[in-house]
């Protein structure tokens, strides 16, 4: 059974950076992969997602720099004592190496520092936190980022409608006698195909045929780009997260009901509605931002909670959050935040100077 | 369980501007005009709320007729 308990830590921020970029998805240009099955209205009114940022400059580590160097900053953190960092994506900036190893340099974070990436998405902020709130539990690493997202693609390409590009930070650090998290987590890998970027990987090596165009689902798209079965991901949205959840509740004894926000990854506003249904759980404590930023992958969850709580959060706040798709992978958290630091989103502009990176 | 005229009339229901009286049993839907797979979610989302079923994308893509997937719907059940 894949559930775990962590006290003493807690998180002590959250931000978030996007492009300062909008493209509105009922005003689609040449560049739009909107299917050709149905119309951009029809598109809208199903996935809820309106507009959504973009850039064709900006990678998911520098959206992530920029949501840390707010954060950091809000937070009055000493750089040195962030001993730990994981960045949480499906764009790195390379191949190799990890990504989170360029942002410990660019942040300019000690040597004394653990940093590894992991390429889950949708479920990736779940997860990630996991894995950082396990390295601080015995108390010999303070504090620790967490930085998770998705922007630019490999390979540029029709740009897919319900995406938006997105980077965020949460703080997380040691305090003794902070009440923790308790998390469940799934996968299904019996599903590895219903998201994936089939070439550039060692099992179908890039070539020159990774780039030619083939419809999808009515979507012209080239082999390294990521391609979805729509159906098959709505059938396991709507099914799994509620069982997710319910178990995490019945398993540590409480009732999710007495959450003050239920989080979902925000895939589609239709699979949202419904999860919330299932659990009967009152819409107006599910926040949502699909709306202007679309799916965001692992940045949703707490790009969520700065968009749509910033203004709204009581000193203490009890959060459920729960993510999920591409692996198939899932994952539910359940904890308490007090005194939280909410950064203001940050909007990043397109760079003009070249890029200082190889 | 709900017989296939209820389903027909479920199925009918996901549509906006196709008139109900235009999908019965033997109905080919994938030539419907209104036809689309954002369709295909609300169905899915009809077969879970409806018969507490969770159907793939193949098992849309694969029926023919609206009755074709009444009784994958009911395989399933």
């Amino acid at each position: 059974m894949a559930f775990l308990e962590f006290k003493n830590v807690r998180i002590a921020g959250i931000s978030a950076g996007v492009p300062k970029k909008i493209l509105s998805n009922l005003n689609p240009d040449v560049n739009d992969g909107i299917s050709s099955e149905y119309s951009p209205e029809d598109f809208v009114k199903t996935t809820g997602v309106k507009e959504r940022r973009v850039s064709d400059k900006l990678c998911t580590s520098d959206l992530c720099y920029y949501a840390a160097e707010q954060l950091i900053s809000d937070l009055k953190w000493n750089k040195e004592e962030i001993e730990a960092l994981v960045f949480v994506s499906q764009t790195a900036d390379y191949i190799l190496p990890c990504t989170s190893c360029i942002l410990q340099y660019r942040l300019g974070l000690s040597k004394d520092c653990y940093a590894t990436d992991c390429t889950l998405g949708c479920s990736g902020w779940v997860y990630g936190l996991s894995q950082v709130v396990s390295l601080l539990l015995n108390g010999t690493i303070k504090k620790a980022l967490l930085l998770c997202g998705d922007a630019k693609e490999r390979a540029a390409g029709p740009r897919d409608p319900l995406f938006g590009a997105a980077g965020t930070a949460t703080a997380v650090e040691y305090q003794e006698g902070a009440p923790g998290f308790q998390f469940h987590f799934g996968t299904d890998g019996s599903g590895y195909d219903a998201i994936i970027t089939p070439d550039g990987g060692s099992r179908n090596q890039v070539s020159p045929k990774s780039f030619e165009l083939e419809e999808i689902e009515g979507k012209q798209m080239h082999r390294m780009q990521t391609r979805m079965k729509g159906m098959d991901v709505f059938s396991f949205g709507i099914t799994t997260p509620p069982k997710s959840i319910k178990r995490l509740a019945e398993h540590y004894g409480f009732n999710y009901m007495d959450s003050d926000y239920l989080i979902l990854h925000q895939a589609n506003m239709k699979m949202n509605n419904m999860i919330a249904k299932k659990l009967k759980f009152p819409l107006e404590k599910v926040p949502s931002c699909m709306l202007h930023f679309g799916n965001t992958s692992s940045a949703s969850i707490p790009l969520t909670i700065v968009t749509e709580l910033r203004e709204k959060c009581k000193s203490t706040t009890k959060f459920l959050c729960c993510g999920f798709g591409v692996g198939l992978s899932w994952g539910t958290v359940a904890f308490e935040a007090k005194d939280m630091v909410i950064s203001e989103l940050v909007e990043v502009e397109e760079p003009t100077e070249k890029s200082q990176w190889v | 369980m709900k017989s296939l005229e209820e389903f027909v009339a479920l199925f009918a229901e996901q549509f906006d501007e196709t008139d109900a009286s235009l999908i019965k049993a033997d109905t080919k839907f994938h030539d419907l005009e209104e036809w689309s797979s954002l369709i295909g979610l609300s169905l899915i989302a009809m077969a879970d709320e409806e018969f507490d079923v969770a159907l793939k994308g193949d098992d849309v893509k694969t029926s023919v007729t609206v009755e074709d997937l009444y009784n994958k719907v009911i395989a399933k059940l």
